[in-house]
């Protein structure tokens, strides 16, 4: 009766370590594959910044697919079933607030990437060809640029947009973007040739070492504010291909340290030409067509890729302050501010939660701070917006209330 | 495999090789049959079927009118809203809406029963004085138990196939990134997927076994299994939880869907099919440390 009885119990403590070794071997390759990956910053010639930022401008690369990864931590207070929205800061509310319809149309899309995780799948085939593609659960969003055709396509909601550019503007890609980035593609490239044009010239360029990203050898570039004491952002981050020059990864960091606000990185990026049919789009039979005036479409879908806030169309009310420090302004017409926080019962509670109280030569008003812009809401109505501290917020609102 | 563990006073009456190989042959058939000549394996197949069934003809009543599925993007399984464009997108909403609860349920039920139910019924120690050895008969069962989940999946997306075929037009197929494939290049995405969906309960069937060798009571191991399965995918579902999840088994299962995307991206599908390697490594090992060293009393 072996058959039934066959344990003494050495024979049972080795065949129990099967299990427990399997498991341990799990483990460590959970642990250890993506360490090694990652491990082992290659080594590459010496390079200047100056350098390493004119192979930037010069990268020339038609034909491109790869996917992006992007990560936006702006350290909002998440409201009770609020879905983080309002990233864009007041700026974009007055732009689409009355957007409560969704349709297909990008603005409404790329509105959702300024917030939490996701992953794109990017692909260009000169600038006459591009496609976007936002990857959601069992869903995609895809923006698809084919000559002078603009679509965009929703799966989970079975639902097309479409515009045309006018006559006689072929390749309008090229006029948004230099390198043909129409559907206003939040790729590391956009990323960093926003960053550069924006703070380029007051901003200490330098090299930090180098990097691997999607398999790729990398140098590191960085950008940090000059002369900017009341700025939040602590440093910008660009991995650049060593050998195409093109921007692979960029980080935003805030002053106050942690997480990057921003991180938009290729995890996988091939410069061989993507596959012809993938710009190929018809609605199929039944799918509801929303068609879009191309011009309005534009303007929208190229507000802010990547998150950053586009402050353009509003009044600087620091000129002559640096590009890091500057802080826009507008008006709500909203008498009264957001109120004093003892008047509105559960609403005053939360505006106590959210907000600071600040005063100073503008008056009194309110400060909703996150981890890289911060907003001050006077009294009178008045929104400060800007990538600077509270107190840099208050200095602009004096300069701006004496003049 | 088993001719290297043989156990010490049973080698000498072990048969030759060739015949161990037939053994195992037949050994994996009776248990083929034991398992799908079950009214209750029926009936759990019954219940899939019906799914699809049901779910193509409730979408076609409510857009019988020319109307769409009320709520439009939300709510619903995926998929739902290009049914009635195509009838291919059944199978993919019936899978998506039978993966997070049904399909497991009727795989933990099978899988905990494996072992458990024998030894329940008295029969697990006939079952041993046959000169199988222990090991052949786990993973006889544990290959039934495979085969039940391929059946079941498969089961699944035949019925809502047929049902979307009859109920809604067929043709081109607009994968999820919008371009459009051959119906026939559609079936072949759609066979992949039923693999994908079979290949992603394989995990939950180790632990089923696992648990099934833990017990004399047939009951006891399928409902630990299923409470196993709710509590993991109520886990799953908790976001402060984020940190753990990744290794929890049902949390790549609707990489499916990634199939339909074009060009496939199988950075989720390949996640998937390595939890699914590692639960079952560990969770067949354990089974078989457990099933090969207990007493079998009953």
């Amino acid at each position: 009766m072996a058959q039934i009885r066959p344990n003494n119990s050495r024979r049972k403590a080795v065949r129990y370590g099967v299990p427990v070794a399997v498991a341990g071997v799990a483990a460590a390759t959970v642990g250890l594959v993506p360490a090694l990956a990652s491990s082992g910053d290659p080594d590459l010639p010496k390079i200047s910044a100056e350098e390493l930022v004119t192979k930037m401008a010069k990268a020339d690369v038609d034909h491109l697919s790869g996917t992006v990864r992007i990560s936006t931590d702006l350290g909002l207070p998440s409201l009770p079933g609020g879905s983080g929205g309002g990233v864009h800061g007041p700026g974009a509310q007055g732009e689409d607030g009355s957007s409560a319809a969704p349709d297909a149309s990008p603005a409404n899309k790329l509105a959702e990437l300024a917030s939490g995780e996701h992953t794109l799948r990017f692909a260009a085939d000169g600038p006459d060809k591009q496609r976007v593609s936002v990857l959601e659960d069992a869903a995609e969003y895809s923006v698809i640029h084919n000559g002078r055709d603009l679509w965009a396509y929703d799966s989970a909601a079975d639902a097309a947009w479409h515009s045309t550019a006018p006559e006689g503007a072929r390749g309008h890609g090229k006029k948004s973007g230099g390198e043909g980035r129409a559907p206003a593609a939040p790729t590391p490239q956009e990323a960093a040739k926003r960053a550069l044009d924006a703070v380029g010239k007051s901003a200490s360029v330098s090299v930090d070492g180098t990097a691997k990203i999607a398999g790729r050898d990398a140098y590191q570039l960085v950008l940090r504010p000059k002369d900017a004491p009341d700025t939040t952002v602590g440093a910008i981050r660009i991995a650049v291909d060593a050998d195409k020059g093109v921007p692979l990864r960029f980080t935003l960091e805030p002053k106050q340290g942690g997480k990057p606000v921003v991180d938009v990185a290729y995890t996988k990026i091939d410069f061989g030409r993507p596959d012809a049919g993938g710009f190929d789009f018809t609605p199929p039979k039944g799918t509801k067509v929303t068609e879009g005036k191309p011009q309005a479409g534009e303007a929208r879908a190229h507000r802010s890729p990547a998150g950053l806030p586009d402050l353009s169309g509003l009044e600087v009310v620091n000129k002559s302050a640096g590009d890091w420090n500057k802080v826009a302004k507008f008006d709500t017409g909203m008498q009264g501010g957001l109120g004093d926080g003892k008047t509105g019962g559960e609403a005053g509670q939360l505006l106590d939660r959210f907000t600071d109280k600040a005063e100073g030569d503008f008056g009194t008003g309110r400060v909703f701070t996150t981890r890289l812009v911060n907003a001050l809401i006077t009294d009178d109505g008045e929104v400060y917006v800007g990538a600077v501290t509270k107190d840099g917020l208050v200095k602009a609102a004096d300069r701006d209330a004496r003049r | 495999m088993s001719r290297a563990e043989a156990p010490p006073a049973g080698a000498a009456q072990h048969p030759a090789p060739t015949v161990g190989a037939l053994w195992t042959l037949g050994l994996f058939r009776s248990e083929l049959l034991v398992t799908f000549r079950r009214w209750r394996t029926l009936a759990l197949l019954a219940v899939l079927a019906a799914v699809p069934v049901v779910v193509g003809l409730a979408v076609r009543i409510e857009t019988r009118d020319g109307g769409s599925i009320g709520g439009g993007a939300e709510g619903g399984p995926a998929f739902i809203s290009q049914v009635t464009n195509n009838g291919l997108f059944l199978v993919f909403t019936s899978l998506a809406a039978t993966l997070p609860f049904f399909l497991p349920m009727t795989v933990g039920v099978v899988a905990g029963d494996a072992v458990a139910g024998e030894a329940g019924a008295g029969t697990l120690r006939y079952l041993l004085v046959a000169p199988a050895g222990r090991t052949r008969l786990l993973a006889a069962k544990f290959t039934a138990v495979l085969a039940f989940c391929l059946v079941a999946t498969l089961t699944v997306a035949v019925f809502a196939l047929v049902t979307g075929a009859l109920l809604f037009p067929t043709g081109e197929v607009t994968l999820l990134s919008g371009t459009s494939v051959s119906f026939g290049e559609g079936l072949a995405r759609a066979l992949a997927i039923a693999l994908a969906v079979a290949v992603s309960l394989v995990g939950l069937a180790a632990l089923g076994l696992f648990v099934s060798t833990l017990t004399d009571s047939g009951v006891a191991a399928m409902a630990a299994t299923v409470g196993l399965l709710i509590t993991v995918q109520i886990l799953n579902a908790i976001p402060q939880l984020e940190a753990v999840q990744p290794f929890l088994f049902p949390h790549h299962w609707l990489s499916f869907a990634d199939l339909l995307r074009d060009p496939v991206y199988w950075d989720g599908i390949v996640k998937n099919l390595g939890l699914q390697a590692a639960y079952t490594a560990v969770f067949a090992s354990a089974a078989w440390a457990r099933f090969s060293t207990r007493d079998v009393t009953v």
